[in-house]
């Protein structure tokens, strides 16, 4: 039953996609979310069966790759871990599907279609990904949402500044897809074999140095996938696909790959400490340094973006210091405040009519309340003010970072801080105070239809109630989530922190979101930043300048050497060679055209010349032969 | 008399040939020329077939009719020279009637 998961959305694509110029919007409509319902549907029972103890072994569907004794089958393994993940990119990918009938209402009929049916792509893709029963399997899905990601971001294609981001997103993550291909060559020249279970049970024949090689290169495919320092570049430029598509690759699939294929291989990287210290590391770092950028944007749409970029920061924290329950846990929590946060600036845009510039919005708490208390509800999750999802998830990941190495929860914190000061800063900036834009945009300021508003709704409601699937211990709570995971997440180490100390740290880091939160909360509300920026205030708006940096380090010298090859070696090479050869016939020819003169005694000494030559040739057979055998 | 002074002669008289089918244009002369390379060519093949068989056992009635071969097919040459000849100068004479010359220069119409 588990291929079932992944072939709905497939022959939604399908259906979508062959007969995009046939078929009525409301009918693509209703193809495109009903065969991720039926997913939905599918992944719910295979959940179930899953939670009551069933469904538990690997389903091999036929063999993808057969050469001599080296198989890959194309089997799928609906385990704890990848029925979870299941849950999440259908549940959540149905409510943007439901989103996007209307939010994407005045595409043009074909285009429509052509939307809906890359959107049913992206999430067959990713149920590949999660699904696949060993490494190879995951290669292909990885491979489709990077593919569909660059389809969806590029999806206005007349738009030049859109196609760029589209194929920056492409190149950035083929960077990242190399690491992780050579990863699994790797692995399959050590063990043979790419089988989660396979490799897991054979971690022992793999030397140290293997294991942190192999690690190491799939983690250079999270970090492309997952957007983490140095690949991170592309996410925030994906903002250019329509507002439900960046909920899609935010919350949804895509991002969450990098953190599932770490979580998946648990049992690889506990055993490099090498590699979890680089995960570590690179997740905190890129948790603080998109936390800097997004306080200074003003995009709505690039805020939520670097929040992203920094949420899944801690995600990788957890990883690397072995809180991979924390992990995934996030990884749930933020797809439902990330996915309602995303679709509610979405609402706003589409009520403002797409200006995305958060300085020209203001006030429109009472314009629009169902987005706005829905909006506000995520904003106070992403903080991790409790009871709100994200206090659970991000707390369990501090503590774990705590435990590890206390330096981390320190940053951690201050990047707490942060995310709660720029959610706030963007929420009173965009909802409270005086509407800033012109009287026609005033004007027409209305909430969004139902369809829009209703995922809202569902999504605020798990975004507020996610949180409580693993309350901690500390709490009173039981861990269900962490009990659940504990068959797949074998190498997590045990909680060493006493109630007291997990208190207090927990006591910290909710003071100091909820206070940076007010503090953004007053200061914006009353008097949003308007001016350009100046200072430290401009580096950070100019995002670090990492853009430019990455221009001039390495895009601007490839296109030199490409324009070289092109302008020099092409044109003067290559071209002045065969266009040699064309002169040099034409020229030769027009002198050799004076021969035939009409005189037959010219014609006859050449024939006497030509007989002479061919007779010395003939004399000296074997001398020649020789010379030619002595140079070849 | 040994065989170099046949090849020799021959030799002279094919380059004479060749060289008189270069130089000059009358057509009739040209034509000669070639006569005298066809013709040392016959005596060459003569030469050699009289020169080249000698019977180690001494046998004489075998040796009466030794060498005779290249003379009778030197014969057969002659006279297909000799219609040859004819048809060549039926030619030239044709050209003389028509352009009033036998400069085979003159004609070079085949040119392009």
């Amino acid at each position: 039953m588990v291929y079932l998961v992944p072939l709905f959305p497939l022959l939604g694509f399908l259906l979508n996609g062959i007969f995009r110029k046939s078929l009525s919007k409301s009918l693509v409509g209703i193809i495109g979310c009903g065969s991720i319902l039926a997913s939905f549907i599918v992944s719910v029972i295979l959940f179930s069966e899953v939670m009551s103890g069933g469904a538990l072994a690997v389903q091999p569907l036929f063999q993808f790759i057969n050469v001599h004794d080296f198989k890959i089958d194309f089997a799928f393994q609906a385990d704890q871990l990848s029925s979870l993940f299941l849950l999440i990119i259908t549940g959540v990918g149905f409510l943007i599907h439901v989103y996007s009938t209307s939010y994407m209402h005045d595409e043009a009929e074909e285009h429509f279609a052509r939307y809906f049916s890359y959107l049913n792509l992206f999430v067959f893709s990713m149920l590949l990904l999660v699904l696949g029963a060993n490494y190879v399997i995951m290669f292909i899905g990885w491979e489709g949402v990077g593919l569909c990601s660059y389809l969806l971001i590029g999806y206005w294609f007349k738009n030049d500044g859109y196609n760029y981001a589209a194929k920056k997103a492409f190149v950035m993550n083929r960077i990242g897809d190399l690491g992780f291909l050579l990863g699994i060559f790797w692995l399959l020249s050590k063990l043979g074999t790419a089988n989660y279970s396979d490799v897991f049970a054979n971690v022992s024949h793999l030397s140290p140095t293997d294991i942190t090689g192999i690690t190491v290169l799939l983690f250079i495919g999270a970090m492309g996938k997952s957007a983490q320092i140095p690949l991170y570049t592309w996410l925030p430029d994906a903002m250019a696909g329509p507002t439900p598509v960046s909920a899609l690759i935010h919350a949804a699939t895509m991002v969450t790959a990098g953190i599932y294929m770490v979580a998946r291989s648990n049992a690889l990287y506990s055993l490099s400490a090498v590699a979890e210290n680089l995960v570590a590391v690179v997740g905190i770092a890129t948790a603080l340094f998109s936390a800097t950028i997004a306080i200074k944007q003003n995009d709505i749409k690039k805020v939520l973006a670097y929040s992203t970029v920094s949420q899944l920061g801690y995600m990788f924290l957890g990883l690397g210091v072995g809180a991979y329950t924390g992990s995934v846990f996030h990884v749930m929590t933020h797809a439902f405040f990330k996915a309602l946060l995303f679709l509610g600036a979405g609402s706003v845009i589409h009520a403002i009519h797409n200006q995305q510039d958060i300085r020209y919005m203001g006030g429109l708490k009472k314009y629009l309340p169902v987005t706005h208390l829905t909006f506000l509800i995520g904003c106070i999750a992403i903080a991790g003010i409790p009871p709100f999802s994200g206090f659970f998830s991000k707390d369990e990941i501090l503590a774990a970072a705590y435990a590890a190495n206390p330096i981390y929860w320190v940053l951690g914190v201050i990047g707490a801080g942060m995310t709660a000061f720029y959610m706030f800063r963007l929420y009173a900036t965009t909802f409270l105070g005086e509407f800033r834009g012109t009287e026609e945009q005033k004007h027409h300021l209305h909430e969004s239809p139902a369809a829009i508003t209703i995922p809202l709704i569902i999504l605020a409601v798990l975004a507020f109630a996610g949180g409580f699937v693993n309350v901690p211990e500390v709490l009173g709570g039981h861990e269900e989530l962490h009990h659940f995971l504990s068959p797949v997440l074998t190498t997590e180490p045990a909680h060493e922190l006493d109630h007291n100390t997990e208190l207090t740290l927990m006591g910290v880091s909710v003071i100091v979101a909820f206070l940076s939160g007010a503090f953004a909360l007053i200061k914006y509300s009353k008097k949003p930043e308007l001016d350009e920026p100046k200072g430290l205030g401009k580096v950070l708006a100019n995002k670090w300048y990492i853009d430019e940096l990455y221009d001039a380090m390495i895009v601007n010298p490839v296109i030199a050497l490409g324009s070289f090859f092109k302008n020099v070696i092409e044109k003067s090479g290559i071209d002045g060679f065969v266009n040699g050869i064309g002169t040099f016939i034409q020229y030769s020819s027009r002198r050799l055209r004076l021969v035939q003169n009409g005189k037959v005694g010219t014609y006859i000494l050449f024939m006497v010349f030509s007989m002479i030559v061919l007779w010395l040739i003939f004399w000296n057979q074997t001398t020649i032969t020789n010379f030619f055998q002595k140079i070849f | 008399m040994p065989i170099q002074y046949y090849i020799i002669l021959a030799a002279a008289l094919f380059c004479i040939g060749v060289v008189g089918v270069l130089i000059r244009r009358n057509a009739i002369i040209i034509f000669m020329c070639i006569e005298l390379m066809l013709n040392s060519v016959n005596l060459l093949l003569v030469a050699f077939s009289k020169m080249q068989y000698t019977p180690a056992n001494g046998n004489k009635s075998l040796a009466l009719n030794i060498g005779s071969d290249a003379q009778i097919f030197v014969f057969f040459i002659m006279v297909v020279a000799a219609a040859e000849v004819s048809v060549g100068l039926a030619i030239i004479v044709m050209m003389y009637r028509n352009v009033h010359s036998t400069d085979v220069n003159f004609l070079n119409r085949l040119k392009n």
